[in-house]
C-alpha cells in the first residue's frame, strides 16, 4: 500500500501553515520529513493519519492494506501516549480489544511484539516504572501489534537522551531489516533523518513547502553511527535548512 | 589558587517540602485533650465553658451501653449512604455528560453555576413540601448538596484528561465507547475522587442540618436535644461522633485512592 499526497495546503484562520505539498510514500520505505519548528510537520502527519482534514488537496491511499492489517495507519507519538493505569501488556491489549482479539490470540500477538522490542521481561510493569526509552519501545510494540501498513512517527525519539536515541535507532533499523515497513518519520534531528530515511523531505519554514527531496541510497543496515557518507548527507541537509531555521527562529520572536 | 582559603559552600537548599508525620497529628489531639482535662479538673476552665473530656468519654460509654448510640447512628448512616449515593452517582453521570457533549455543557453549566452557591439548607422547607417530612426530604437535601460539587469536580476531571491519550485511542481506531470507558473514565478518576472528599464532607454537614430540623433519631437530633438542655457532655459526645464520621469517610477515600490510583507517579 502506498500513500500519495496531492497538493495539500492548509490554514488555521488566516494563518497559512502549509502550501501545495505533493509527495509519494512508496511501500516499505522510510520517508523522513525535516523542517524548522512550526513549519507544519506534525499537522501534515495528522492529515496523513486522518486525525485532521486538510483544506486543500487530498491524501490518497493507493492499493489495499495487507489482509491481516488491523490498523493501516498507525502513529507513534513523541510523548509515547501510554495509558499510565495499564501495564505494558495492558497497553498493547488495549488496541487489540476493539478488534475482538482477546485471550490466547491476544497473548500470542503480545508475546511476539514484546519479544521483537526486547520487552518480554517487562510485560507486567506500569509505565511509571519505565525509562523514556523503554516507554517508547512499548509504544513501538503497541504499533507493531496492529500490523500497520504505514507507521506515522512524530519525533518519536525527541524526548529521549542521545544515548537512548542511538539505541532505539539501532532497534528501528533491525526491526525494519527483519521485516520492512512503510513509515513517515517526522524529526528535526538531521542525524536521525540520514540514519533512518530512504528519502529525506526538506520543508521550508511556514507556510511549509517541499524545498527538496534527498534520496539516500545506502542500505539501512550498512549505515552506522559516525558514517562519513551520512555526514556528507547531513551537511547537505543542514545547508538547505540553515537559513530557513534561522528565519523561522526569528519569526517566532515577532509573534 | 593554593594559598587561598578553603571553606565549605553554605547550604541554602532544602525546605518547602512538607512531609506528613502522623504521630505529630496524634500528639496535637492528645495534648489538647490533656490540657482540657487538666484545666477543667483544676478549675481554671469552668464547667460551663468546656466539659471534662473524661465526662464526655463517660457519656459516650453510657450512650453505647444503653444502645442509644446505634439508635441514633443507624438512621444517620442510612440517610448519609442513601443521600450521598444518589447525589454522587447522578453527579458523576451528569458531570461526564457535560464533559463529553457540547450541548449538554452549554445547557447545564450555567444552571449548575446558578445552583452551586445556594446554601442547600435554605431549600429544606421546599424539600419537605416536595418529599414529605419523613426520610424523603433528608435524602433529597443530602443528594442535592453532594450533587453540585460532584458535577463540577467530574466535568473538570474529564476536561483534564490528557488529549493526546484520546487522539492515541482514535488513531488506533478505538470505538467512541471504548475511548470513554478505557481512556476518559480512568483518566478522570483522580479528579472525581478528590471531588468526592469535598462532597462527602458536605453530606455530613447537611445530614446534621436536616436532622436538627426534624427527626426523632439521628446524630443531629441528639446534638440538638443536648444543646437545648445545655448538656455540654452530650453535645461534645455528638460532635466527636460527627468528626469521627468525617475521619472515617476520608480514610475510605484514601484507601480507594491507594488501591485504584497506584499508577500515578
Ligand atoms: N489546531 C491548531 N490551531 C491553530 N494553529 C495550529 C494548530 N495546530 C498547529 N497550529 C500552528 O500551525 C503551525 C505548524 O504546527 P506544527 O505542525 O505543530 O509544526 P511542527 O510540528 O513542524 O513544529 C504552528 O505555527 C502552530 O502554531
Ligand atoms: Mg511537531
Amino acid at each position: 500500500m502506498d500513500i500519495r499526497l496531492e497538493g495539500i495546503g492548509h490554514s488555521y484562520d488566516d494563518f497559512e501553515v502549509m502550501r501545495d505539498i505533493t509527495l509519494d510514500i512508496p511501500n516499505q520505505q522510510i520517508i523522513c520529513i525535516v523542517g524548522p519548528s512550526g513549519c507544519g510537520k506534525s499537522t501534515l502527519l495528522r492529515f496523513i493519519g486522518g486525525l485532521e482534514r486538510p483544506q486543500r488537496g487530498q491524501v490518497l491511499q493507493v492499493g489495499d492494506a495487507p489482509k491481516d492489517c488491523l490498523n493501516p495507519l498507525t502513529y507513534i507519538f513523541q510523548d509515547f501516549a501510554l495509558l499510565p493505569w495499564r501495564t505494558v501488556k495492558g497497553n498493547i491489549s488495549l488496541v487489540l480489544e476493539d478488534h475482538g482479539i482477546r485471550g490466547a490470540a491476544a497473548r500470542e500477538i503480545i508475546d511476539d511484539v514484546l519479544a521483537r522490542t526486547k520487552l518480554t521481561d517487562f510485560a507486567k510493569a506500569l509505565p511509571k516504572q519505565l525509562s523514556g526509552g523503554m516507554k517508547q519501545r512499548v509504544a513501538i510494540a503497541r504499533a507493531l501489534a496492529v500490523k500497520p501498513a504505514v507507521m506515522l512517527m512524530d519525533e518519536p525519539l525527541s524526548a529521549l537522551d542521545s544515548q537512548t536515541r542511538e539505541l532505539l535507532m539501532d532497534d528501528l533499523v533491525s526491526l525494519w531489516s527483519r521485516q520492512p515497513f512503510t513509515a513517515v518519520y517526522v524529526t528535526h534531528n538531521l542525524a536521525e533523518a540520514v540514519r533512518l530515511g530512504h528519502k529525506v523531505v526538506v520543508l521550508s519554514r511556514r507556510p511549509g513547502q517541499i524545498r527538496e527531496i534527498v534520496e539516500i541510497d545506502k542500505p539501512l543496515s550498512e549505515r552506522a553511527f559516525g558514517d562519513a557518507d551520512l555526514d556528507a548527507y547531513q551537511k547537505r541537509l543542514w545547508n538547505l535548512m540553515r537559513d530557513e531555521a534561522r528565519a523561522a527562529d526569528e519569526e517566532l520572536i515577532h509573534v | 589558587m593554593s594559598d587561598t582559603s578553603k571553606r565549605t559552600v553554605v547550604f541554602r537548599g532544602g525546605g518547602f517540602a512538607p512531609k506528613p508525620q502522623a504521630w505529630i497529628g496524634v500528639m496535637v489531639f492528645v495534648v489538647l485533650i490533656l490540657v482540657a482535662e487538666w484545666g477543667t479538673r483544676s478549675g481554671w476552665i469552668s464547667a460551663l465553658t468546656l466539659p471534662k473530656p473524661s465526662d464526655v468519654l463517660e457519656t459516650f460509654r453510657q450512650l453505647y451501653a444503653s444502645g442509644l448510640l446505634f439508635q441514633h447512628l443507624g438512621p444517620s448512616l442510612a440517610r448519609l449512604v442513601v443521600g450521598a449515593t444518589l447525589g454522587v452517582s447522578i453527579g458523576i453521570s451528569v458531570g461526564v455528560l457535560i464533559g463529553l457533549f457540547s450541548h449538554v455543557r452549554s445547557g447545564l453549566v450555567p444552571l449548575i453555576a446558578a445552583i452551586f452557591p445556594i446554601p442547600k439548607i435554605a431549600l429544606l422547607p421546599l424539600f419537605v413540601i416536595w418529599f414529605g417530612i419523613g426520610e424523603g426530604s433528608k435524602y433529597a437535601l443530602i443528594a442535592f448538596g453532594t450533587f453540585t460539587p460532584t458535577v463540577v469536580a467530574t466535568y473538570g476531571a474529564v476536561d483534564n484528561v490528557d488529549r493526546t491519550l484520546i487522539r492515541m485511542g482514535q488513531s488506533f481506531g478505538l470505538s467512541w465507547w471504548s475511548i470513554v470507558r478505557k481512556i476518559i473514565l480512568p483518566g478522570a478518576l483522580p479528579g472525581i475522587l478528590s471531588g468526592l472528599r469535598i462532597s462527602l464532607s458536605i453530606a455530613i454537614i447537611l445530614l446534621v442540618a436536616a436532622e436538627m430540623l426534624g427527626a426523632q433519631y439521628g446524630i443531629g437530633a441528639y446534638i440538638l436535644e443536648a444543646g437545648s438542655l445545655y448538656d455540654l457532655e452530650r453535645l461534645f459526645a455528638g460532635v466527636v461522633i460527627l468528626s469521627l464520621m468525617g475521619v472515617i469517610v476520608n480514610a475510605i477515600i484514601s484507601f480507594i485512592e491507594r488501591r485504584m490510583l497506584g499508577w500515578r507517579s
